[in-house]
C-alpha cells in the first residue's frame, strides 16, 4: 500500500509540475481546448486515485473541479477569470495535501467547502477576465518525452560502475604500455576504449534534466507576482529542452527566482507609467536557455526601466564601499556590477517581494559556487538583461593536475588562464613584505604558493616552480605557484566530506587514473585562503591602467588564413614574430615536420607535408616563454579582439573551440596544445649552451652531433652567426675560440703537445663537453 | 530490542558500533593527506570508485594519534549523510547481540569517550560503550563550534 501511495505522489507532483505553465497559458486563452483538456485529465486522475485510497478531502476538491471543467468542456460554462482563479486555489490546495500525504501527515481536518464555492459559476459576481491579451506564452503544449521512473540510486550505482570501469580501463592501458602487445590486442582495446567513452557519456546523460523542470514553474510565479504588484506581464520561455544535470538545476532554482523577482518587482513598471515611457502597457520577461559549447547560458531580460548606474554609484559610495575619486573611473559595466556589492538596492522602498539589498550579492555567490558567472547589462528606461552562466555538469570537469611535495591536486581547467614557468623569460617574481607578486609580461598578479597555503614543504626551489594564473569564476587573476604540472585528465568529481569542505580550500574529491583520490582546489577559496584581495585589487589595478583596461580586458587575437584557407586565430600574446622561410627549409624529420628558420630547428605546426608546396612558406614564430615553434600560415588577415562567445571544441585538439570574429566565425588556435604536442626534447630552449661545428663533415653530424646535443648543446653549422661556447674541428683545423675540442682520427696522439681527443674516446669527449659548458656557467 | 553490534577495539578499549551504520570493514592501505583538514581526519582512500573520507579515531578522541607508518590499517566504513568515512580502529573483534537499551554510564569519562558515548549496553561479553558514530566523525572541533 505504501508503495501505491508513493507512487500516487510521484505522478501527482509530476504532473501539477507540468500543470503550472499550463493553467496560466489556459488563463490567458480560456478556449485553447488542449490546455483545458490536460488540466482536465489531473483533476480527473486525482479524482480516481482518491476514491482508492480514501482520501475524502481529495476527492470532494478534485471532483469540484472536474464537475466546473467538464461544464466548461461541454460549452456550458466561459472559463473567466473568476474560475481560472478558483481551479488554481484548487490545485494549490491538492499539491499541498499530496506534500502532506508524502510527509505521512493527517490532513483529514481542514475546511474546503470554501474553495469548492468560489468554482460554482458566478461565485464572485461577473469578472473580467485578468490577463486579455497575453497570447503565445507557449503555444504548444508540450509533448511529453517517453520515461520511465527510476530512483537516483540506481542511477548513481550505474554512474559509479561506469567509473570503476573506466579506472579499471585506465589501469589496463597503463599495463598495456608497459609491455609490448600485438596490434590486434591493441585494436580491441581501442574499440573497448571507446564503448566505455560512449557509455560514459550516456550514463552522464542520464543525470541531465531537461531545464524546462525548471521553467514550468516560471508563468505562475510571474503571474501571482504582478497580479500582487498590479502590473501586467507577459512571460516568453524559450529553450526549456535545454539539458543540465539534475543537481545543477536545483542549484539555480533559487538564483533564478530571485532574479525574476527582481526583474517584476524593480525592473517592469506598472502600466500607467509604462504608457507615460511610451512603451506597452504590457512588460515582456523573457527566460531563455542555450547551451553555449560546454556552458549552459540563461538569459532573463526584461524591458523594464534598467538599472541606474549612476544611483548604485552614489549608494556605493554612501555605504563606503568604493571611494569617491575611484567611482568616478568605474567604466558603465563596472557600475552595474556594483548591484553584485552586499547591501547595495536602489530600490525606493522596501517590498516584500524583494529590495532588501540582500539577494544580488548571494545570487552572485550561489552561482559562483557552482563554478557559473553572473552578468548583467542595461540600458536606463530600456531595460535590463541578467546572464546565468553555468557549466553543463558538476560532475565531470576537465582539470590540470599538479603537485606540491609529491602530493597531487586537481585544478579546474575553467578557472586557468595561463601557466607559466617562475624563471621564464616573461616572468619576474617578487616579494614584497612577505607576499608574493609575479610580473608576467607586465601585468602585475599576486602570487600564492600553493605549498605555503596548504602547509605542505615544497623540495623545488621557488624559481624554479611553476605559477598557473587563476582566474576564479567571477574573481579576478591571480598565480598559483606548484612544483610541477602533470597532465590534463577529465575528472569525475565528487563532493568531499563536510570536514574536508570546510576548509574551503577543496571543491571536491575525485580518483584519477591509477584509482588513488585527488582532492580538486577550490581556485576561489585558494585566493581567499591566501589573503589575495580580489575585488578591491582587481579594482586598483584596472584603475591604474585606464582608459586603456577596457580594451585590454578582450583578449587580442591575430586573424590569419592557414595554409588550407581555414579563417584561424592566435592569441597575439603567444607570436613572437613573423618570418619566412624556403619551402626546402621544411622537413619530416624525427617524426614530425620541422623548419629550419635561421640556425634554429623548431616543430612545425599547422601545415601537412602535402600543404607546403613549394616557394615560400610564412610562418609565425610562438614562443612559451621556454620553447619555440613554428606555425603555418597563408596570410595574416587582421587584428582583432574576442568578442563573442567561444564555442569550445568537443575534445582538445589544435583548435580550441570557434567564435564570431569580426562577424565571421573563426577557429582559435590553442597553444597550449600546439606547444603540449609539438615540444619535445628537440624543441629549441632558449638560452642553451651553443656548439659550433662543421656542417658539412657528415661524421661529425651524424655520430657527433646526438652526442652533443645530448650534453645539452644546441649545434650551429660554422658559418653561422653568433657567439658559440664550443668549437668542435678536426685535428688540423685552426679554430678561433676560447673552448674548442680537436678530434683526430688515430687512437693515439701524435706527441705530447697534442691536446686532441680521439674521435671515439667518448668518455674524453664528455668530458671535455661538460668542462667547456662548465666555463661559462661561471 | 536487540540491536547487532560491532565490536572494534580503539586506543586499547573494547567499544561497540552499531552494525547497521557500518558497511564493511576494510584494510587502508595508502591514505592521501589532506591539508588544512581538521586533525582527526587523516587523509583520504581509495575504496573502489569511491573516495573514503578516513577519520583517526584516536585523535577525534583526542587519545593521541594512530599509527599509519606501518601500512596497513583495518577501518570500519560508515556512510554519513550521503558521504563515506573510514573509521580507523585498532583492531575489529566481532559482532554480538546488545542485550539492553543504551544506559547513561555514572561514571565519570575521559572527555573524548564522553563525548562520543551513546551509553552502555549490555551483552554477551559484558558491558560495552556505544559510540555514536556521526560525534566519533565530528571530532573536537564541530563539538567546540557547537
Amino acid at each position: 500500500m505504501d508503495d501505491l501511495i508513493a507512487d500516487f505522489v510521484a505522478e501527482c507532483r509530476e504532473m501539477l509540475e507540468a500543470l503550472g505553465g499550463e493553467i496560466v497559458a489556459w488563463e490567458a486563452q480560456p478556449d485553447d481546448r488542449a490546455r483545458l483538456d490536460s488540466i482536465f485529465r489531473f483533476v480527473h486522475t486525482v479524482k480516481g486515485n482518491c476514491g482508492f485510497f480514501d482520501f475524502p478531502r481529495l476527492e470532494a476538491l478534485s471532483h469540484a473541479a472536474e464537475d466546473a471543467l467538464a461544464d466548461v468542456r461541454a460549452g456550458r460554462r466561459h472559463a473567466d477569470g473568476t474560475l481560472v482563479s478558483a481551479v488554481l486555489a484548487i490545485i494549490d490546495r491538492i499539491s499541498e495535501m499530496v506534500a502532506a500525504i508524502e510527509a505521512g501527515e493527517d490532513m483529514s481536518a481542514g475546511d474546503d467547502s470554501a474553495l469548492i464555492a468560489s468554482l460554482e459559476p458566478g461565485a464572485e459576481g461577473p469578472v473580467a477576465p485578468l490577463v486579455t491579451t497575453t497570447t503565445d506564452v507557449a503555444t504548444k503544449a508540450s509533448a511529453a518525452p517517453r520515461t520511465i521512473r527510476l530512483s537516483v540510486e540506481l542511477l548513481d550505482r550505474v554512474m559509479s560502475t561506469v567509473s570503476d570501469m573506466v579506472l579499471a580501463r585506465n589501469e589496463l592501458a597503463r599495463r598495456l604500455r608497459e609491455s609490448t602487445t600485438d596490434v590486434p590486442v591493441d585494436g580491441a582495446f581501442e574499440r573497448l576504449s571507446s564503448i566505455i567513452a560512449e557509455m560514459r557519456d550516456a550514463i552522464t546523460r542520464t543525470r541531465m534534466q531537461r531545464i524546462e523542470n525548471l521553467f514550468v514553474g516560471l508563468p505562475r510565479m510571474v503571474r501571482d507576482l504582478s497580479a500582487e504588484l498590479s502590473k501586467q506581464v507577459l512571460v516568453d520561455v524559450d529553450g526549456g529542452d535545454v539539458e543540465l544535470d539534475r543537481e545543477m538545476i536545483e542549484m539555480i532554482r533559487d538564483p533564478l527566482t530571485h532574479i525574476i523577482r527582481n526583474a517584476v518587482d524593480h525592473g517592469i513598471e506598472k502600466p500607467a507609467e509604462r504608457l507615460k515611457a511610451g512603451k506597452r502597457e504590457i512588460g515582456v520577461l523573457s527566460v531563455s536557455a542555450r547551451q553555449s559549447g560546454n556552458q549552459i547560458l540563461i538569459d532573463i531580460q526584461d524591458d523594464g526601466r534598467g538599472i541606474d548606474g549612476k544611483k548604485l554609484v552614489e549608494k556605493a559610495i554612501a555605504n563606503g564601499d568604493i571611494a569617491k575619486e575611484d567611482a568616478a573611473q568605474l567604466s558603465h559595466r563596472d557600475q552595474l556590477a556594483l548591484i553584485f556589492e552586499a547591501g547595495l538596492s536602489t530600490a525606493k522602498q522596501v517590498t516584500a517581494i524583494s529590495g532588501r539589498g540582500v539577494g544580488m550579492d548571494v545570487v552572485r555567490s550561489n552561482i559562483e559556487r557552482i563554478g557559473g558567472i553572473v552578468e548583467v547589462d542595461s540600458r536606463l528606461g530600456e531595460g535590463t538583461r541578467m546572464t546565468l552562466r553555468v557549466p553543463l555538469t558538476l560532475t565531470i570537469i576537465p582539470a590540470l593536475t599538479v603537485s606540491i611535495a609529491g602530493q597531487h591536486f586537481a585544478i579546474p581547467r575553467s578557472a586557468i588562464e595561463e601557466i607559466v614557468r617562475s624563471n621564464g623569460e616573461s616572468v619576474t617574481l617578487e616579494h614584497l613584505g612577505g607576499a608574493g607578486v609575479a610580473t608576467i609580461r607586465g601585468r602585475r598578479v599576486p602570487e600564492v604558493s600553493l605549498a605555503t597555503i596548504l602547509g605542505l614543504k615544497s623540495e623545488v626551489d621557488e624559481n624554479d616552480r611553476t605559477l598557473v594564473v587563476l582566474r576564479p569564476a567571477g574573481g579576478d587573476v591571480y598565480a598559483l605557484s606548484v612544483d610541477r604540472i602533470h597532465d590534463h585528465e577529465e575528472l569525475v568529481v565528487k563532493p568531499a566530506a563536510p570536514a574536508v569542505m570546510a576548509t574551503s580550500l577543496y571543491a571536491g574529491t575525485t580518483l584519477a587514473d591509477d584509482g588513488s583520490p585527488i582532492l580538486l582546489m577550490d581556485p576561489a577559496g585558494i585566493a581567499e585562503v591566501g589573503g589575495v584581495k580580489l575585488e578591491t585589487l582587481e579594482r586598483a589595478a584596472r584603475i591604474a591602467e585606464v582608459p586603456a583596461a577596457a580594451v585590454s580586458r578582450a583578449t587580442a587575437v591575430l586573424l590569419f588564413r592557414g595554409l588550407d584557407g581555414g579563417r584561424r586565430a592566435l592569441r597575439l600574446a603567444v607570436v613572437d614574430r613573423i618570418e619566412e622561410v624556403a619551402a626546402a627549409n621544411i622537413k619530416q624529420a624525427a617524426g614530425q615536420l620541422r623548419v629550419q628558420v635561421g640556425d634554429a630547428i623548431l616543430p612545425l605546426a599547422g601545415a601537412s607535408a602535402a600543404e607546403v608546396g613549394e616557394g615560400k612558406i610564412r610562418l609565425f614564430r610562438l614562443n612559451d616563454g621556454a620553447h619555440e615553434i613554428g606555425y603555418a600560415f597563408a596570410e595574416v588577415v587582421d587584428f582583432a579582439t574576442i568578442e563573442h562567445d567561444v564555442i569550445h571544441a568537443e575534445r582538445p585538439g589544435e583548435i580550441s573551440g570557434v567564435s564570431l570574429i569580426n562577424g565571421e566565425p573563426a577557429e582559435l588556435v590553442d597553444a597550449h596544445w600546439l606547444f603540449a604536442h609539438h615540444v619535445g626534447t628537440a624543441a629549441r630552449a632558449s638560452g642553451q649552451l651553443v656548439c659550433r661545428m662543421p656542417r658539412d663533415d657528415p661524421w661529425m653530424q651524424n655520430m657527433l652531433r646526438p652526442i652533443v646535443e645530448a650534453a645539452g648543446y644546441r649545434v650551429i653549422g660554422e658559418d653561422a652567426e653568433g657567439d658559440a661556447d664550443l668549437v668542435i674541428a678536426s685535428q688540423g683545423e685552426k679554430v678561433d675560440a676560447a673552448n674548442a675540442i680537436y678530434l683526430r682520427n688515430e687512437p693515439e696522439p701524435k706527441g705530447k703537445k697534442d691536446d686532441s681527443i680521439y674521435r671515439y674516446d667518448r668518455a674524453g669527449l664528455l668530458m671535455a663537453l661538460k668542462s667547456a659548458g662548465g666555463g661559462r656557467r661561471k | 530490542m536487540s540491536e547487532l553490534l560491532l565490536v572494534v577495539t580503539i586506543a586499547g578499549e573494547r567499544v561497540a558500533l552499531p552494525a547497521a551504520a557500518v558497511e564493511s570493514v576494510v584494510e587502508l592501505d595508502t591514505l592521501i593527506p589532506v591539508p588544512r583538514a581538521a586533525p582527526h581526519i587523516a587523509g583520504l582512500a581509495a575504496l573502489r570508485s569511491r573516495v573514503l573520507t578516513v577519520i583517526d579515531c584516536m585523535r577525534s578522541l583526542e587519545l593521541g594519534d594512530t599509527d599509519c607508518s606501518d601500512g596497513i590499517r583495518e577501518a570500519a566504513v560508515v556512510e554519513l549523510d550521503g558521504h563515506h568515512y573510514a573509521l580507523i580502529v585498532d583492531l575489529v573483534e566481532d559482532v554480538v547481540e546488545s542485550l539492553s537499551e543504551p544506559a547513561a554510564v555514572r561514571a565519570a569519562m575521559e572527555p573524548g569517550w564522553d563525548r562520543v558515548s551513546q551509553g552502555m549496553v549490555e551483552t554477551e561479553q559484558g558491558p560495552l560503550l556505544l559510540v555514536d558514530v556521526a560525534a566519533l566523525i565530528a571530532g573536537v572541533e564541530a563539538k567546540a563550534a557547537a
